[in-house]
Parts: C-alpha cells; structure tokens; sequence
C-alpha cells in the first residue's frame, strides 16, 4: 500500500525548487560489462524512493556511482544542482549526502558511540568533537543503541551493526540519505520498526532513497519506485504502476516466487 | 584545553618520562645519562611511530629514514654552515616535516603490505642516495670537530644541554599524542585505521589526513636525530639508516600497545631494557635481533594489542585511566 497523499505523487510541481538529486545518462561498465545503462530520473526533496530489481542488476552499483565510489563513465549526477558524480566520496559527505552498506562497514574496535561521532564529526555539518557527542546520542536514542554506547562497534550482532550503519549516517545530518537493504535479515516486528523508523526519518525533511528485497515493505513505504534489471532502468512510477508493469513482472520471472509476491503484496 | 590535558591517560605517561628523564638530574651520572637518552630516544621515535601505525593503521619499516634525514640535515648545518644546535635541530625537524609530506603524497595511495613495503624501499633508497651524496660526505659521512662543543661551555655541559633537550621533546611528544588521540584529527585517523572507505563516506579526507598523520610522525624524529648525532660527534649512512633500528622501533610499538599514548612509552621502556640485558649476556649478546624478532611474532600473534591494550581489554575500569 502506498502511503503518499495524493497530493504528494511525482511530478507534481513542488514550489520552485528543483530536484534534490538529478541522475542524468548514468553509464557504468566493468570491464565491458554494463552494469549501468543510461539510467536517469530525479528525486525531489522529502521522498522515499524505492530502487528495486532481481540479484545483480545494478542497484548497489548505482549507490556507488551517486555518492563518488566509482565515477561513472557517461552521464552525471547532480546533488542540489552541483555536479558531485566523479567527486571523492567525502565530498557528497560533506555536502549532505549520506550511505549505509548493504555489508556492513563498522568501525569495529571504535565504540558504538564513537563510530555516530566519526559521522556527526565529519558530515554536512563538519560539527568539533565536542558538538559532535550530543547529536551522536541523540541518533543512537533514536535507533536504540543508546545502551550499546560504550561497546565495541565490533561487537554487536548484525541487526544491531545495521542500526549502527543507520545511526552514522544520520548523525550526518544528511539531506540526502541511501539505504541499502536495511531491512535484510530483520524478523517481521524489527522490520516494521525499521520502517517506522524510515518514515520518521523522512518526517524530518530527509530525502531516501532505499534497496531493498522486500517487497511488501518497499512498496508499502515508498512513493515512488525506480526498478533495474541487468543495469537497464525498466519501470519507474508509483509502487502500484510499476507492480503492474509487464515489464517488471517479466523481469521477476526468473524468480517466480518473487513475481508472485510482487503481485499478492501490493 | 587545561582541563582536557588533566587526565590519568596523560599524567601516567608524563610520569613515566619524567621519572626516567630526571633520574640522571638527580644522580648526576654520565653512565645513566647515556643509558636514558638511549631510551628516552627510543620513546620519542616509538611515540611519534605510533601515530602513524597505532592511529592510522598504516604500517612503516622504514620509519628511521626521518631520524636519519633529520640528522644529516642538522649535523650539515652545524659543521658546515656553524649553526647552534637548538636552530640545527630545529631544521633537522623541518626537514624530516617535508620529506615525509612529499612521501605522503606519493606513498599513501598504497594500503596494507604495499605501503610497508614501499616504506622499506624508501628507507634503503635514501641510505643509497647519501651515501653518494658529497655534501653529506658520501660514505664516511660528517663528523663534528671537537672545538664545536666549546660554545656550548665543554663537553660535559653540551651533552647535559642535549640531554634536557631531549627530555623535553619527549614530554612534548607525549603530548602530542596525547592530544591527538583526543582530537577530531585523531578520530579521523583512527576511522581510518578501521576501514578507510567507510570512513571516506563518512566524509574524512582520509589522503589529507594521512598525510598530515605522516608529518606529524616525521618531524620528532627528525629532531631526535640531530641531537643523537650531535651527541655522538659523528653521522654516517649505516648509523642513520639503520633497518635494524626502524624495526625495532615497531616491536618497541607493538609490544606497549598501539593506539594507545602510554603503549610505546612502556614498550620502548621495557624493550630498551631488554636489549640493553640481552647485549651485555654473554649467552644472548649475538641473538639479540633474533630475540626481537621472535618477540614481534608472539606479540602479532597472541597480543596483538600490546601490553596496554590487553589490559584495557581485560580489565575495562582501567580505560579510564590508561589511555
């Protein structure tokens, strides 16, 4: 179920302000291979986007290309109308744009709370220690680490080192934030939390774009649903239009179970 | 800042320096003069090492090269153009500071094993380069005219002149490091350490900061390497560019705990009386490398945090106090 007003659906006119995040042409190859294929939309301010499509088909790729891990070889990306695709990743850091790993990336024999300040301290704000403390305990209250504070960022289990991923990125203080797959491997209570969580995120003037498998979950929190197969973008829209594209439903094929969960849950 | 400086993690290791720095003050003897500046020496290098290794994660064999560069530059100045040594040591630090923010800029691309290995190279090619260097006296090197002691009041006085200027710069360097662990630089360094691409999406510069990281270790060294080598008269390839000693320099690192301020105080501390026990044993004096080579291989393999690092681990009250 979709849960945007109708008021809010894409393309209509939002004030004067442009786009949030322009994708334009995007092109990635390795070595020959096309893992992206001249993919463009643009992403207005205060969304949830919802970037699915079967195993490999470039998802991950394109996180790394909007946020400066890889430059991409034709195409460009805009963040708040500067040219950031090409840039070295702390860049897009510092101008807002913030990441969490579908494997996660702990800073392991820092703390837990150390690892929110390394993110509040080096984000858009480019907040001093002392003013980074605060805003990490304030996002690590919201994720629910807090009690975790003092430990080692290594030695959480894995749904909470997902937390942590969020819990960094958000210290950030992001206006752009990409999650990618956070509700892997949670069990159906901790995912509905997580998407709360996401939503709230959002209610804070937070931009998501979001990975994810789940379907029901995607659908039901995104508002508007980008879908990749074999690095070619094959339906964009809202989650109902693009549950009922053809071409989509095709490209689930090879997973039929998915195709049908595609259908039965939207 | 004054009230960030008090704390045990500081004071601790402050204590142990100056406790073993004013003991000959106090005794007033050349024996144990020279046998502290051996290892107050050891850890000023150890400390300043740290914060490249420790902080940053990013091994070097061929830390010595700073020490040595450092001491040529200086020593040159001193019998060549006559310079006082606090000037002297002043720009053997300068120019230890610039040669390693040339070699960041070109090293710290490498990760892992390609950079320590490119460390080494760097280490054997500048011995090379001054050994055929005529300036610096090619092979035989440089050495001080004894009447060069003179200014300083004799030669008693211009050693006990080195001497507190050493004790000095290791308090410093403690400091410094100290400092640094504390500071929004040090997280950085130490995000890095722990995964440099995520830290590098998290926004730290992480090839500036490196760079910043490799100065900071270069520039006591290079300190530290005039004063030596004013102290012992004379300066030559193999005593500057020792390999031996740019690894020693890493047990003394590894065996107190890397990453911690008082972890290379305590590790050059214990190793220098290690050595200094193993060289005069008539048993050990001939396997005193080896003795340190199977120490880094126990430390890697069972400790790898170091002695200071083990405890903070096992006993968690003392993260308090041991930093």
């Amino acid at each position: 179920m979709s849960t945007a007003e109708p008021g809010r659906e894409e393309n209509m006119p939002e004030g004067t302000a442009g786009p949030l995040l322009q994708v334009d042409c995007v092109t990635k190859n390795f070595r020959g291979l096309r893992a992206l294929s001249n993919i463009s939309f643009d992403l207005m301010e205060n969304r949830i986007l919802g970037l699915i499509g079967p195993n490999g088909a470039g998802k991950t790729t394109l996180f790394d290309v909007i946020n400066g891990v890889y430059a991409p070889d034709a195409g460009q990306v805009l963040f708040k109308g500067e040219k950031i695709s090409g840039r070295r990743t702390y860049h897009s850091a510092r101008l807002g744009l913030a990441r969490t790993h579908q494997v996660v990336r702990p800073l392991s024999e820092l703390s837990v709370r150390e690892n929110a300040i390394v993110g509040a301290c080096f984000g858009r704000k480019n907040l001093r220690l002392k003013e980074a403390g605060p805003v990490a305990d304030e996002v690590l209250e919201a994720v629910g680490l807090a009690p975790l504070a003092a430990k080692p960022a290594g030695a959480l289990n894995v749904a909470q080192k997902k937390r942590l991923e969020m819990a960094r990125a958000l210290a950030s203080q992001p206006y752009l934030l990409l999650l990618d797959e956070v509700l892997a491997g949670l069990n159906p209570t901790e995912m509905d939390a997580m998407l709360h969580t996401v939503r709230a995120i959002r209610d804070h003037g937070i931009t998501i774009i979001m990975i994810e498998h789940v379907m029901r979950a995607i659908m039901s929190v995104s508002d508007h649903v980008v879908v990749l197969d074999h690095g070619e973008m094959i339906a964009q829209g809202s989650p109902r239009e693009v549950a009922e594209n053809t071409k989509v439903v095709e490209a689930y094929l090879g997973r039929p179970e998915d195709a049908e969960r595609l259908q039965e849950e939207v | 800042m004054g009230r960030r400086l008090w704390h045990p993690g500081l004071y601790l290791a402050l204590a142990v320096v100056l406790a073993l720095g004013l003991a000959p003050g106090v005794t007033g003897g050349q024996g144990l003069r020279e046998s502290m500046f051996t290892i107050l020496m050891s850890v000023g290098l150890a400390s300043s090492l740290n914060i490249l290794v420790g902080y940053t994660g990013y091994v070097s064999f061929g830390h010595i090269v700073f020490f040595g560069l450092g001491g040529y530059v200086g020593f040159y100045t001193m019998t060549q153009l006559g310079w006082p040594l606090p000037l002297a040591a002043l720009v053997g630090g300068v120019a230890a500071g610039i040669l390693a923010f040339i070699l960041g800029r070109i090293l710290l691309r490498l990760r892992g094993a390609y950079f320590a290995l490119a460390t080494l190279g760097i280490l054997e090619a500048m011995r090379a380069f001054v050994t055929n260097f005529s300036p610096f006296g090619g092979s035989i090197g440089l050495s001080l005219n004894f009447s060069a002691y003179r200014a300083y009041g004799g030669a008693n006085e211009a050693l006990w002149l080195t001497y507190w200027i050493l004790v000095g710069l290791v308090v410093l360097t403690v400091v410094v490091s100290y400092l640094v662990r504390k500071s929004k630089f040090g997280l950085g360094l130490m995000a890095i350490r722990e995964d440099e691409h995520a830290a590098e999406i998290m926004g730290v510069r992480a090839s500036r900061a490196k760079t910043w990281a490799l100065v900071l270790s270069a520039v006591i060294p290079g300190v530290i390497g005039v004063l030596f080598f004013f102290k012992n008269g004379s300066i030559e390839p193999s005593d500057a560019f020792r390999l031996n000693q740019s690894i020693e320099l890493l047990v003394m690192v590894m065996l107190g705990g890397q990453g911690t301020v008082l972890g290379p105080v305590l590790g050059a501390f214990g190793y220098q009386r290690l050595r200094g026990y193993l060289l005069t044993s008539a048993l050990f004096s001939d396997i005193q490398l080896t003795i340190a080579g199977v120490l880094l291989l126990l430390i890697v393999l069972f400790i790898p945090a170091g002695a200071v690092g083990w405890l903070r681990r096992r006993i968690p009250r003392l993260k308090t106090v041991l930093e």
